[in-house]
């Protein structure tokens, strides 16, 4: 069996599962933010539910619109602020002592490798990056979660992405997954478990691996995830907690696997308006760009900051663009002070924001006018998805949305790399 | 969340005349990948109160199938959705023989199997129906 195929096994106290077959799991962590969160509610409520299964399996994580920016915003907020209260459910994150909730998942060790993690949010696929079997839900479905603590699940075949070589900066995961969707395609992956494997996802921090399986759902996966290892053990180790965990059999069967080079690999690009609209930089270089986004819970996190900074330090973003950055965590935020890259950035001109995800769905803090253009770190780039209905998001690593922001217009970040 | 409002804007950005013209068809028709994004219920759920009854597309992003099925708007699945009919014919659609009729063509599509529960849910009228009468999963 697969990674995949033996985590909803265990889920469902089979000794074997195979794709195709229907299985009720019990699910380890159901996560709700405010924008789907008042409505599971009230469907949880409508289906006669009073208590929730677990209340320690539950994570309430403001993230979309904080602080909030407008009344019926904070309403969501309020409401679901009661209902933490009397469920009396403690892993609860507001505003200010949080961040985006997929950050906080892996982060805070809440998502656990092996077990089945839910969440209200279709990039919740990101916690695959700790061995987790993590998918996104509707509110219904999490309504039935807050009750019963169980889902059922077609078991996906597994698709293998096998990634080898090295990854040399400046480029990084961002345009490793960008490859990768552009050769697979947005439905290419349409119910399936993407499993990525290989010498340079190995030698990846979480950080970069969560942006790779962070973006399976862009190719139609049911999840993403990666097998832990060392850097795993070493990042539960840091929260002080020791793991356990299954692998893949070494005769585990594959739908497909896929196999690239990393070391062939350069900046990559998602043009409008398809995620796998997928080319090298240097094919669309030079176009203007009125707006940068560093940010999201593809790439807020340290290492994104980190080399963003590097390419932005001692130099002034162009005149007429506004690079807005949004690390993905308070913690980041506070770790991006310690590590003085915010001063960086506010000496470049970028306009630090409070961790959210405001920008990239073009909710709050950024939203474009019609015809601007914005390269952003984040992971959609569909008709209107930042804003007017008119403008255009081209997707692209930090290093890429740095160099882009300096130059004014699309451009290559080794032109900037020393 | 105020659905009758939010169903003023279906799929405008796609094409700004489909709200007009979905007043008299109550199918939608689609290729591959149908609902692909956000995991937001309300996309389904507006859909539904626009008066849809059901999509028959190639296949549909995962979510959104699963989110129509537990409100109970057909999400069926057939390979050649898109070529076999033309907008303003005549459809019906029985679920428990897995077949789509074009009644103005005169064919017969099979339509994919939905696996339990979904079949279920899907006749209990959504997930709250189905889960209100079997109290459990």
């Amino acid at each position: 069996m697969t990674l995949s195929e033996k985590i909803l096994a265990k889920s469902s106290s089979r000794e074997n599962v195979s794709p195709g077959e229907i299985v009720t799991c019990n699910i380890d962590l159901l996560m709700l933010h405010e924008i789907t969160g008042p409505l599971a509610v009230k469907v949880f409520e409508e289906i006669g539910f009073k208590k929730v299964w677990r209340r320690e399996k539950i994570a309430v994580i403001f993230d979309h619109d904080i602080p909030p920016s407008d009344a019926n915003s904070a309403q969501q907020m309020k409401a679901m602020r009661l209902f933490v209260q009397k469920q009396e459910i403690k892993k609860f994150y507001d505003v200010g002592r949080g961040g985006i909730a997929h950050q906080m998942l892996v982060q805070e060790g809440l998502a656990k490798p092996s077990s089945i993690v839910v969440g209200a949010d279709s990039h919740t696929c990101t916690a695959g990056a700790v061995g987790a079997f993590a998918v996104g839900v509707g509110s219904t479905e999490a309504a039935a979660i807050l009750g019963t603590g169980k889902m059922w699940f077609k078991v996906p075949s597994t698709i293998k992405i096998e990634v080898m070589g090295e990854v040399k900066q400046p480029v990084t995961s961002k345009d490793i997954i960008l490859d990768v969707i552009g050769m697979i395609g947005a439905s290419g992956a349409l119910y399936k478990a993407v499993e990525f494997s290989g010498e340079a996802i190995s030698k990846m921090s979480i950080g970069a691996r969560m942006t790779l399986t962070n973006m399976a759902v862009e190719m139609g996966a049911k999840t993403g995830l990666i097998e832990p290892d060392e850097v795993t053990y070493k990042h539960f180790q840091s929260l002080n907690e020791s793991i356990e965990f299954l692998k893949s059999d070494s005769d585990a069967q594959y739908e497909q696997t896929f196999r690239f080079n990393s070391s062939q690999i350069g900046p990559k690009i998602a043009a409008p308006f398809e995620v796998d609209k997928v080319m090298d930089v240097k094919d669309v270089e030079g176009r203007r760009i009125d707006q940068a986004f560093l940010g999201s819970c593809t790439n807020g996190r340290i290492e994104d900051l980190r080399i963003a900074t590097r390419i932005l330090e001692g130099r002034k973003i162009h005149s007429r663009v506004r690079l807005l950055v949004n690390p993905a965590s308070m913690k980041i935020y506070k770790q991006a002070v310690q590590e003085e890259l915010i001063e960086k950035l506010v000496d470049s001109g970028a306009a630090v924001c409070c961790p959210n995800c405001g920008p990239c769905l073009g909710m709050s803090q950024g939203v474009l006018a019609a015809d601007e253009v914005c390269i952003s770190t984040s992971n959609r780039n569909f008709v209107g998805r930042m804003g007017d209905r008119s403008s255009k998001v081209y997707l692209a690593s930090p290093a890429t949305v740095a160099a882009s922001a300096l130059a004014g217009e699309i451009a290559d970040p080794r032109r900037f790399w020393n | 969340m105020d659905t009758s409002s939010l169903a003023e804007h279906i799929m405008e950005n796609f094409d700004p005349t489909f709200k007009k013209r979905l007043r008299k068809n109550k199918v939608i028709v689609a290729g591959r990948n149908f609902g692909c994004g956000s995991s937001r219920e309300h996309a389904p759920l507006v859909l539904k109160a626009a008066g849809v009854q059901a999509i028959v597309a190639e296949n549909f992003a995962r979510i959104f199938f699963r989110n129509a099925i537990n409100i109970g708007l057909s999400a069926l699945e057939t390979p050649n959705a898109s070529s076999a009919f033309n907008e303003g014919d005549k459809v019906r659609i029985d679920i428990d023989r897995l077949e789509v009729r074009n009644l103005t063509k005169d064919i017969r599509i099979s339509i994919r199997e939905l696996p339990e529960p979904a079949l279920s849910i899907l006749k209990a009228g959504g997930l709250v129906g189905y889960l209100k009468t079997k109290g459990k999963w």
